[in-house]
């Protein structure tokens, strides 16, 4: 089967992904966005390693999940301690670095 | 090629409506769709290992850590729709078309050649590959995965890590805390009372009498007095009981003895 249909809907779960981190303001959906498009991208990861006939693909796509489960487990208790400091999830609250 | 055309819709409007609700559980849950999805996705594109890592790492592990996250941090916190930055949602829009438009213009643009396949790499099985590739070339970068998985424990425990304010309190502390409470407003050293035992009702939140027929608040739990779900131990309920049962008394006279005689038969007709 052709790549094309995987790498579109690839490229669209990604822009899914970068449009709702633009629009959302809890951070925690935010950063279900941001796995989303890391997702998107574990898509084109394995397509390309079917195209290519190796396996260095796959091997790209286990070191993203790898990143991602330790970037999830840093930014969640980031989160949590925002949280309890200023009690509040949006990240409109956290601009105080602004001033 | 099947699997392909039924989950890629399914995908793309589990995304949307991801990005779209305003309940950040029916995100998370809207992912957990997404998710699984793209693992039979793996599956299909003959890569089982990360079929199965994707299952077990990301719905399982990571998808439970978000909603475990969701459910400490305000989970009935719904988002605004109040934009702070005006023409947000507009601008978030244009840039999402405009990129969509130049992600899909790349796509359509390149020519991959002939897909190869796998059947080559995975003749000695999709894992045993993996396994000879990470250990060989990627092994450098598998060690410092280690380091940084480690990292991001350590960051956490930090992270999430309250410092204790005060001294930790003790046995002993707790009990002279209750003596001297005790000598100044009088509060009761024992345990608490236990909720009342009537006739009709021995539940939690039937509170118990007092000597002077008074119901004491101290045997009702706070958080059902906060709720106001207390029932009245002292309530009309007994004259309304009573006069049931006296109207039932009266009723039963008039039509005879009828219904003690039917049941009287049934009772035997039981056994038999």
């Amino acid at each position: 089967m052709s790549a094309t249909p995987f790498l579109t809907l690839s490229a669209l779960l990604f822009t899914i992904g970068a449009f709702g981190v633009l629009v959302r303001r809890n951070a925690i959906v935010v950063f279900m966005c941001v796995e989303l498009m890391l997702n998107a991208t574990n898509l084109a990861f394995v397509t390309f390693s079917r195209v290519n006939g190796n396996l260095d693909g796959q091997i790209a796509a286990f070191f993203v999940m790898v990143v991602a489960a330790a970037e999830v487990v840093v930014g969640l208790a980031i989160i949590t301690s925002i949280f309890r400091t200023r009690r509040s999830a949006s990240v409109d609250d956290a601009s105080l670095l602004k001033y | 090629m099947i699997a392909f055309w039924v989950l890629a819709p399914v995908m793309v409007l589990a995304a949307l409506g991801m990005v779209l609700s305003r309940k950040a559980v029916h995100a998370a849950l809207l992912l957990a769709v997404v998710m699984v999805s793209l693992a039979i996705l793996y599956a299909v594109q003959d890569a089982p290992f990360l079929f199965v890592v994707q299952i077990i790492v990301y719905t399982g592990a990571i998808l439970m850590l978000f909603l475990f996250v969701l459910m400490l941090v305000g989970v009935d916190a719904s988002d605004s729709v109040v934009e702070t930055l005006r023409g947000q949602r507009l601008a978030a829009v244009v840039l999402g078309v405009l990129f969509a438009a130049t992600v899909g213009i790349g796509v359509a643009q390149t020519t991959l050649g002939v897909v190869t396949g796998l059947d080559e790499a995975n003749a000695d099985g999709n894992v045993p590959g993996i396994a000879v590739l990470l250990f060989s070339r990627y092994v450098f970068a598998f060690e410092v995965t280690s380091a940084l998985l480690i990292t991001a424990a350590l960051g956490a425990m930090v992270l999430a890590h309250r410092e204790r304010l005060g001294p930790k309190e003790t046995q002993r502390s707790m009990s002279q805390r209750r003596m001297r409470e005790y000598v100044a407003t009088g509060r009761p050293l024992g345990p608490l009372p236990t909720p009342g035992v009537y006739a009709r009702h021995n539940a939690v939140d039937t509170p118990a009498l007092l000597p002077d027929g008074q119901t004491s608040s101290l045997s009702i739990s706070q958080s059902l007095q906060a709720r106001g779900n207390v029932r009245q131990a002292m309530s009309g309920e007994v004259d309304e009981t009573l006069e049931q049962l006296t109207s039932e008394q009266e009723r039963r006279t008039t039509t005879g003895n009828a219904a003690p005689e039917r049941r009287h038969g049934t009772d035997q007709g039981g056994p038999a």
